[in-house]
């Protein structure tokens, strides 16, 4: 049974529906790992009995016309699942369940998947490492005491890992992206607008997106052609035309442009990553694509930008966790003091930094010099892109400036550590689509990925540019099993 | 103070001050649900049932403009002669309170959903403009009940994200008699649209005042204080008065007015100091990321015109050129829809050959005496008013006389009785037929020879005697003008 945690998604679906495999095999044989994986800390909450009666009664009576019919699978705990402890990797949520669910989960388990657990995560998907989180550090599956990038760290960690044959992550500036360029696994930024945020723990609402996490491409697609929904719950949610993604999934990319923009050549970026995108220029050419050199000249200002916008977001989007009416509450004289205390006690020290930061932005007299320039900038980011994709069809980038680093590499040094998200987060800016997917190894045989950027609504084109390369990158993530007890 | 003059003014030794007064109004928009969830918004239902996980601001939860909310607001607009903005931005304020779940409340800050506009006042020397500066919606908060117990506070969230209109006026008011006018005439106008119910016992309607004085004559505004969520028309004006008389005492000691937020006490009738300038809280206003501005068209708007009402100002012009009513009956009839609706009911059951300034009298002083008395609204009049129109008619053609009307109104108050049937049960009709009234004066003239005599050398006091004689003789129900004809002819 121990192959089947290796076999993809489409395999799995694909042997469920042949019969081939149950559910409960399947479920079991996720669970067992999963059990053996506890040094890899990718779990904050596990679902794993009510996961295999689930998966036993979907057997009696196996509906085989859905799209991940008896699939297990855990999720980020930043999605609300009903009757199921959602913490957002936070002291502040530690006891809180919710008697809801989110709508992307709501549509997985609509086309047939089961719930293995909740995953870990940075607090309130406020990191790149998932150090920050409440419940500890996730362990990188590609070597001890290795990041998995973050936010979804135990997200990217448990499908590279294959805790998880597939999972989706939420990405405010990164943190699909960067996580699956860490752990040598696929993961997509769908436009905002296309997944519903709805049941999902808000960090910073004008940049949050779910996205899927996988092995490869197509389980991507297929993930994705699942979650997005036009969902009237979400006032931001957007009813554009979706495509079938698994199923129109095309290698032939044939005369398609992929813009290289110069501005992404950053001071001090490692040989390597220069190195793996000339290599990815050269993958994109031998798939048929042509590649010209564009000019997205706002692109310095991105990370600056995106630690204004999405702080003073933050800020005001955790107010509601007060102590007041569910959640963490410490003791306090009064009210006020009740209030310092339970949100001293309850928040980490990154998140009480973006609130701060966030509070100070917005602030009067700050407002027009920090919040409003930055809005301004963030405009000018997008028409980059609108002037680029007059020209080009998709931007290829590295997905990070670096691999992945050791557990307290950076914990001290918060800027070293928001520039992890220096490609990335002026996608998020912009609200455009961008899948990272893994195209090489550095010299210590971490994973780098490449990130293709695609036109709001295109994801079906970034999708198929991805399946191409993929297949000429032929990536082999070098997983040794080290913490399997 | 000086009350006589048309002036509302503030003396003081040799100094002479004008009040300068703003209003923040809050009206409740009368919708089923809340401005973004689908909760109820009904009043008086037990703490904390009509809450969703919106309202309560559940982790990932999130708001949805609800469009009724948003019509409401525009026909209001419309309704204060104002421009309705095509974009406005939903904004967060940012402060905490136990009774905030979200840790902030969504309003609307630099771009309202409804910009300038004006309403006429109508005051006894005259009509006033007061200008609106804007009106924009905002979620109410939850309520925190501090008397429940000792130790906690409790809250109640079913007000949490009940939609509320802010209408902010222009420092435009006067006096405490303007104040009081105008938020009769704001409920007026909401009511007659239906888009706020103007209930201030259950909170629909509070305003926060802006008070602040200058001498006469100034063109420039002094320092104001802004009184807080006051919940009357009457604690409004009291609070002015203190607050106006108060600045007016530190100006006269030497002293500076700090600008400050105040509470009014209505227990001990003052106004009481909330927090200063420097405390005031940094909302940290900004547009809201879970909302995207909203935006309305031209049609959009159009279709919410053609759909108004006609108007109080609107309907006062025409009750004085169709019924030829004075402009201060005009006025007190077209004050609440209600009223107006009753009365163009009356006037158009009584049919042709009617007596309106009659009905008029009848409504504002009959009718409205027993409502008063009663504590009814006209809505719920004992009196149909096609019963009370027949009445009126009953009047205008002689059957009754006034005075044996007001017996039968009262006969009609219980179960809304036609009066035609008590006048001919009980046998009020008038007696109106001349022979028999001859026959009676005669009788009385023949029993009084000697005051007959007196009446005609000249004492004329005693024609009233003969009257009085006749009326009562005829048990009230003789024509009184006939009576009188026919005595000068007999006498």
């Amino acid at each position: 049974m121990s192959d089947i945690t290796k076999q993809s998604l489409t395999e799995l679906v694909e042997n469920i529906k042949n019969k081939k495999l149950s559910s409960t095999d399947v479920t079991k044989a996720f669970i067992q790992r999963s059990e053996k994986s506890s040094e890899l800390n990718a779990y904050i909450t596990d679902d794993f009995t009510s996961a295999l009666d689930k998966a036993k009664k979907f057997d009696q009576k196996p509906n085989l016309d859905l799209k991940l019919p008896g699939i297990p699978m855990a999720v980020k705990d930043l999605f609300c699942t009903k009757n199921v402890k959602t913490t957002a990797g936070s002291k502040i949520l530690n006891n809180f369940v919710p008697t809801y669910e989110s709508t992307v989960t709501e549509n997985i388990w609509h086309e047939g998947a089961i719930l293995l657990g909740k995953l870990n995560c940075d607090e309130f998907a406020m990191g790149s490492s998932n150090e920050t989180s409440h419940f500890g550090n996730v362990q990188n599956p590609i070597d001890k005491n290795l990041v998995p990038g973050g936010s979804s760290g135990g997200s990217a960690s448990a499908v590279a890992g294959q805790l998880t044959p597939i999972t989706i992550g939420t990405d405010t500036g990164g943190s699909i992206r960067q996580p699956a360029s860490f752990t040598g696994i696929v993961g997509l930024k769908p436009t905002y607008g296309s997944c519903s945020r709805y049941g999902i723990v808000a960090f910073a609402s004008s940049l949050d997106q779910a996205g899927p996490m996988a092995q490869n491409v197509k389980d991507c697609a297929l993930l994705q052609e699942v979650i997005s929904t036009y969902d009237s719950k979400d006032s931001t949610s957007i009813n554009f035309k979706r495509n079938h993604y698994s199923k129109e999934l095309t290698k032939n990319i044939k005369g398609k442009k992929i813009g290289i923009p110069k501005e992404y050549r950053v001071d001090g970026m490692p040989k390597e990553i220069e190195d793996l995108w000339q290599k990815g220029i050269q993958y994109a050419k031998d798939c048929g694509a042509e590649t010209i050199d564009i000019s997205l000249p706002h692109t310095s200002y991105a990370l600056p930008t995106y630690y204004i916008v999405a702080p003073a977001e933050a800020s005001s989007n955790l107010a509601r966790y007060d102590g007041v009416k569910y959640g963490y509450r410490a003791k306090g004289e009064n009210l006020i003091d009740m209030y310092e205390k339970t949100r001293s006690e309850g928040f980490g020290a990154e998140v009480q930094r973006r609130i701060m930061i966030g509070t100070y932005v917005l602030s009067s007299g700050y407002y027009d010099a920090y919040y409003l320039k930055a809005q301004k900038v963030r405009k000018l980011i997008k028409n980059d892109f609108d002037e680029a994709y007059k020209r080009v069809d998709a931007i290829l980038t590295p997905s990070t400036p670096s691999s992945a680093f050791k557990i307290g590499e950076k914990t001290n040094d918060p800027v070293s550590m928001y520039l992890n998200d220096i490609f990335t987060v002026p996608v998020n800016l912009a609200g455009l689509p961008g899948i990272s997917i893994p195209a090489g190894h550095d010299t210590k045989g971490y994973p780098l990925g490449l990130q293709i950027i695609g036109k709001a609504f295109d994801e079906q084109n970034i999708l198929n540019i991805a399946f191409a390369m993929e297949e000429k990158i032929n990536f082999k993530n070098k997983i040794t099993d080290w913490w399997i007890k | 103070m000086n009350k006589k003059n048309t002036e509302y003014l503030i003396n003081r030794k040799d100094n002479q001050y004008e009040v300068v007064i703003g209003l923040e109004v809050h009206a409740q928009v009368l919708s089923e649900s809340k401005l973004f969830s689908s909760s109820s918004t009904k009043f008086g239902a037990e703490p904390n049932t009509q809450v969703s996980l919106v309202d309560a601001a559940f982790p990932g939860m999130l708001p949805v403009i609800n469009e009724f909310c948003i019509k409401q607001a525009i026909k209001t607009g419309i309704g204060l002669n104002a421009k309705i903005n095509k974009r406005s931005v939903f904004d967060r304020k940012n402060y905490f309170y136990a009774d905030l779940p979200q840790g902030y409340q969504i309003s609307q800050f630099k771009d309202p959903i409804v910009g300038e506009g004006k309403v006429i006042l109508d005051m006894p020397n005259g009509q006033k403009e007061v200008g609106i500066e804007r009106l924009h919606l905002e979620q109410d908060a939850g309520k925190s009940i501090h008397d429940l117990d000792p130790q906690n506070t409790f809250v109640d969230l079913n007000r949490s994200g009940v939609a509320l209109m802010e209408i902010v006026s222009k420092p435009d008011l006067r006096s405490p008699d303007e104040v009081n006018a105008y938020i009769k005439k704001l409920r007026s106008i909401m009511r007659y649209l239906g888009t706020c119910d103007g209930n201030m016992q259950e909170g629909s309607l509070r305003a926060d005042v802006n008070v602040s004085v200058r001498p006469k004559g100034s063109k420039e505004f002094g320092t104001r204080c802004e009184i807080k969520n006051v919940n009357s028309i009457k604690f409004m004006q009291m609070a002015i008065e203190y607050e106006a008389n108060r600045q007016v005492d530190l100006i006269e000691e030497g002293k500076t007015i700090d600008q400050e937020t105040r509470l009014f006490d209505t227990k001990k009738n003052e106004t009481r100091s909330m927090r200063s300038k420097e405390d005031a809280h940094d909302y940290r206003y900004f547009p809201d990321p879970d909302l995207l501005p909203l935006e309305v068209s031209e049609k959009f708007i159009k279709e919410l015109k053609n759909d108004i009402p006609e108007l109080p100002d609107d309907k006062k012009k025409r009750f004085i050129e169709e019924f030829e009513l004075s402009p201060y009956d005009a006025n007190i009839l077209v004050s609440d829809i209600d009223t107006s609706k009753y009365f163009e009911e009356v006037v158009a059951k009584m049919g042709k050959n009617k007596d309106i300034k009659l009905a008029v009298n009848w409504i504002t002083g009959e009718l409205f005496a027993v409502l008063n008395s009663k504590g009814l609204e006209i809505s719920q009049s004992p009196v149909s008013a096609k019963n009370f129109a027949i009445l009126i008619n009953l009047i205008k053609n002689g059957t009754i006389s006034g005075k044996i009307a007001k017996t039968v109104f009262e006969l009609m108050i219980d179960g809304d009785k036609d009066p035609q049937k008590i006048v001919e049960e009980k046998g009020l009709k008038q007696q109106s037929d001349p022979k028999a009234l001859e026959v009676l004066i005669d009788k009385i003239i023949n029993e009084n020879r000697e005051k007959a005599i007196e009446y005609k050398q000249g004492k004329e006091k005693l024609f009233g005697f003969f009257v009085g004689q006749a009326m009562k003789a005829s048990g009230g129900k003789a024509n009184p003008q006939l009576i009188n004809e026919i005595l000068k002819k007999k006498l």
